[in-house]
């Protein structure tokens, strides 16, 4: 019998964690899978919460949220391929325009 | 202190160990592999809550095809090790304070007021059953039917960007 409060102060912790990787690392490639571990920590909550109160929903949600991130990362790793094709570098200090 | 809350303990050890790896490692290669094994406990924190379909899901999508994606895409353009950048060195130090503040936030009101006390039940066998299955394939069909489509659409134009933002350039490719 664990509280659900613990999954949910995990959740939080891996999501500031998470939250401290976006802010501090400079190459683009660990902001993003900075980013796939802040979902993943939601999903986290969610299934927590959906076991707690006995209802498919939340498991339910997890799968979208797993879908949409999967469509996010092939968009985003198709643009900083396409980045570093142009400026042959990703240091995201650097990526100050729009045109290319 | 039951089996079950050692397993927690020490599988929440592994994964916040596992995402500080992942945030501290200086080889983008390294990086990618702390995470793939984040998701594998995330996935065991799943069994353990007694979602086996969504374990499952999070293993073949998420350490499976994501990741190896991460993992060629770093491998494709040689990103392992980026020069630190030493513009803003008050950055780093103010991240961390920042999270370490959203942390200790979260946790405090997570304890204080949304407290529910209420605990989760390990899951009997009934969870493994087809049976089980069926009800939650009987909800995504019926009452998220239309949410089930969206991500249909979300997923072809996904597929389409990924397609024209990586084509070459007709005359640009000779």
């Amino acid at each position: 019998m664990v509280p659900v409060d613990y999954y949910i102060v995990l959740s939080a912790i891996l999501f500031s964690v998470g939250a401290l990787g976006v802010l501090s690392r400079r190459n683009p490639l660990i902001i993003f899978m900075s980013i796939e571990l802040m979902l993943n920590s939601a999903n986290l909550a969610f299934v927590a919460f959906a076991s707690v109160y006995k209802t498919f929903s939340g498991q339910i949600f997890v799968f979208f949220v797993i879908a949409v991130a999967a469509a996010e990362v092939a968009v985003g790793l198709a643009l900083i391929v396409e980045i570093f094709k142009t400026k042959k570098n990703i240091n995201i200090d650097e990526m100050n325009s729009l045109k290319g | 202190m039951s089996s079950d809350l050692i397993v927690f303990l020490v599988l929440s050890l592994v994964a916040i160990a596992t995402a500080l790896g992942m945030l501290f490692s200086k080889n983008a290669v390294y990086s990618a592999l702390f995470l793939v094994l984040n998701f594998v406990t995330v996935a065991i924190f799943y069994l353990l809550l007694g979602a086996p379909f969504i374990a499952m899901a999070q293993i073949t999508v998420y350490a499976g095809a994501i990741m190896v994606l991460f993992l060629f895409v770093i491998m494709l353009l040689g990103a392992e090790s980026l020069a630190p950048a030493n513009s803003l060195p008050w950055q780093k130090p103010l991240a961390i304070l920042l999270s370490i503040i959203l942390a200790v936030e979260a946790t405090y009101l997570l304890f204080n007021r949304a407290g529910t006390g209420m605990a989760v039940v390990a899951p009997d066998a009934s969870v493994n059953t087809m049976e089980s299955l069926r009800e939650m394939a009987l909800a995504l069909f019926n009452q998220f039917l239309l949410p089930f489509e969206v991500t249909s659409i979300l997923l072809l134009v996904a597929m389409m960007g990924a397609i024209v933002l990586t084509r070459q350039e007709k005359g640009a490719a000779q």
